[in-house]
């Protein structure tokens, strides 16, 4: 019999702020976390707004690194392993599963990966040097800046001695993450997994590369919060966003022998490939519908069964319309009665953390019965018909939902989640 | 105490988040206070960062403990 997996843990390190309670009171509220960039000078870049995780002292939902990550350690990581560490915490003290027994521990393991990785911390060793030499390099530049890291030390820090594995596939990366590291269970490599995705890309060279790629807003630098705009007509790219989303994956009679907390259950993925173009979508969005027709195969569910989207949805130009065009293809006629929304009008686009940290969203959506909302969407594009839960969040039954994301490069995955 | 032994304690103090009560001349970084090699690496470049100075790799293998530091910069300082 199939080995089924629930998710029994949540966290989350956004632009919304930090704890999966906050953010998702934020988020449902219509709160968006776009700004414009103060930290760093972006003055001659097309694009200087983002999705920047609000540092604090830790109230209000504000990020403290200090109550995850101990000082000393902090300068032997680039940030977007400290974020992906607090999501970790985050979703492991959720669990409740702290296991000490050494079988228990062998049987835990760790998948979170990045889009990008140490993409900061990889251009200051550079200038660093090219400036001042060799003798100034870090022995911990490179620890530092290696996508699995965040599985090392999160693996490290909990004794976690299970499957240590990283997944980097581009925006795809957290979706990828949580689908793998849920076969893992499945396949009975592993009891629990924690899985999911972090990335820290906002700086000069992140911010340079995506513009000179013609990915990224330009019309919005006066009104950040205005950016991110999926489906609208007057989109113009994609928001850089920042953060983690970790989920702690178990068996169902794992987690319910101990009496976890189930959030839902990861019922199908699936994955594709465009084979097309590196950075724009096929136009006919034909590796977007093959992922979720394969997930939904794998979950065993007919496509009327699905109540809820939680769309990629970039808010480019091209991509929009291509996944809209794809779900309603998959959907048929069930299409207008289903809900489709793009949390990224809220807090950007997360790189390797979106698919996880959307996989959250829609594990909400399924929890509260609440979709949340798709800001700026004034003037849907033509054809943009579906219910794309505009402007404020919607109250309905969600049984099922599926969560998409899809890569540069041409690759696609995508989720199907339900209630227990 | 020296102006070179007050700055190195400092420098080991922050580094590895050592307890100041502990960071004596005799404590070895190793042994005595947290440190694994790369914390050492990290330690001798700091040192070499603050006193303006090089430590070659040869020199660095001998310098154990804070005592050990103290005593090679207050003779190679320059």
């Amino acid at each position: 019999m199939k080995r089924r997996v629930v998710v029994t843990g949540l966290g989350i390190v956004s632009p919304l702020g930090s704890g999966i309670d906050h953010v998702w009171n934020s988020i449902t509220n219509g709160k968006s976390g776009l700004r414009k960039v103060e930290h760093m000078d972006l003055s001659d870049m097309p694009c200087q707004i983002a999705g920047v995780v609000p540092r604090g002292d830790g109230s209000n939902g504000t990020f403290d690194v200090d109550s995850f990550v101990d000082k000393k350690e902090q300068r032997k990581m680039d940030t977007f392993i400290t974020f992906g560490m607090a999501a970790g915490i985050q979703a492991v003290q959720d669990s409740g599963w702290m296991p000490t027994e050494e079988e228990e521990l062998n049987r835990t393991g760790v998948m979170i990966g990045s889009g990008i990785g140490g993409l900061p911390g990889i251009a200051d060793g550079t200038t660093l040097l090219n400036e001042r030499g060799p003798r100034r390099i870090s022995p911990f530049f490179i620890p530092a800046n290696l996508i699995n890291l965040v599985s090392g030390y999160l693996s490290i820090k909990y004794g976690f001695r299970g499957p240590n594995h990283s997944v980097v596939t581009a925006c795809a990366t957290g979706t990828h993450a949580i689908g793998d590291a849920s076969r893992m269970i499945e396949y009975g490599d592993a009891d629990v997994m924690i899985a999911g995705g972090a990335e820290s890309a906002i700086s000069r060279i992140g911010i340079a590369g995506f513009a000179s790629a013609r990915a990224l807003s330009t019309s919005y630098n006066d009104s950040p919060e205005e950016g991110s705009r999926p489906w609208d007509q007057g989109r113009d790219g994609f928001v850089m966003g920042e953060g983690a989303g970790v989920v702690v994956l178990e068996e169902y009679e794992h987690a319910k022998a101990r009496g976890a907390k189930i959030y839902g259950e990861v019922l199908g993925y699936g994955m594709s490939g465009d084979a097309y173009h590196v950075t724009a979508p096929a136009s006919d969005g034909n590796g977007g519908y093959r992922a979720m027709e394969a997930a939904l195969r794998n979950a065993g569910k007919n496509a009327d069964s699905i109540d809820y989207i939680n769309a990629h949805g970039t808010s480019t130009p091209l991509g929009d319309e291509i996944e809209h065009g794809a779900v309603k293809r998959l959907l048929g006629d069930h299409a207008m009665n289903a809900a489709m929304s793009s949390t990224k009008s809220s807090i950007g686009h997360l790189l390797g953390a979106a698919g996880a940290v959307e996989a959250i969203f829609a594990l909400k959506a399924i929890e509260t019965g609440v979709c949340p909302p798709t800001l700026n969407l004034h003037n849907p594009s033509e054809g943009c018909d579906m219910n794309l839960v505009p402007h404020t969040a919607q109250e309905r039954d969600v049984n099922v939902a599926i969560s998409n994301s899809f890569g540069f490069g041409g690759t696609n995955a995508s989720l199907v989640m339900g209630k227990v | 105490m020296s102006d070179v032994a007050e700055r190195v304690k400092k420098i080991v103090v922050d580094h590895l988040g050592a307890d100041e009560a502990k960071v004596t001349e005799a404590a070895s970084f190793i042994d005595d206070l947290g440190a694994d090699s790369l914390d050492t690496v990290e330690l001798v470049m700091a040192f070499e960062e603050e006193f303006g100075c090089e430590i070659p790799d040869d020199a660095a293998e001998n310098i154990q403990t804070v005592g050990d530091a103290v005593k090679f910069i207050s003779e190679n300082q320059g």
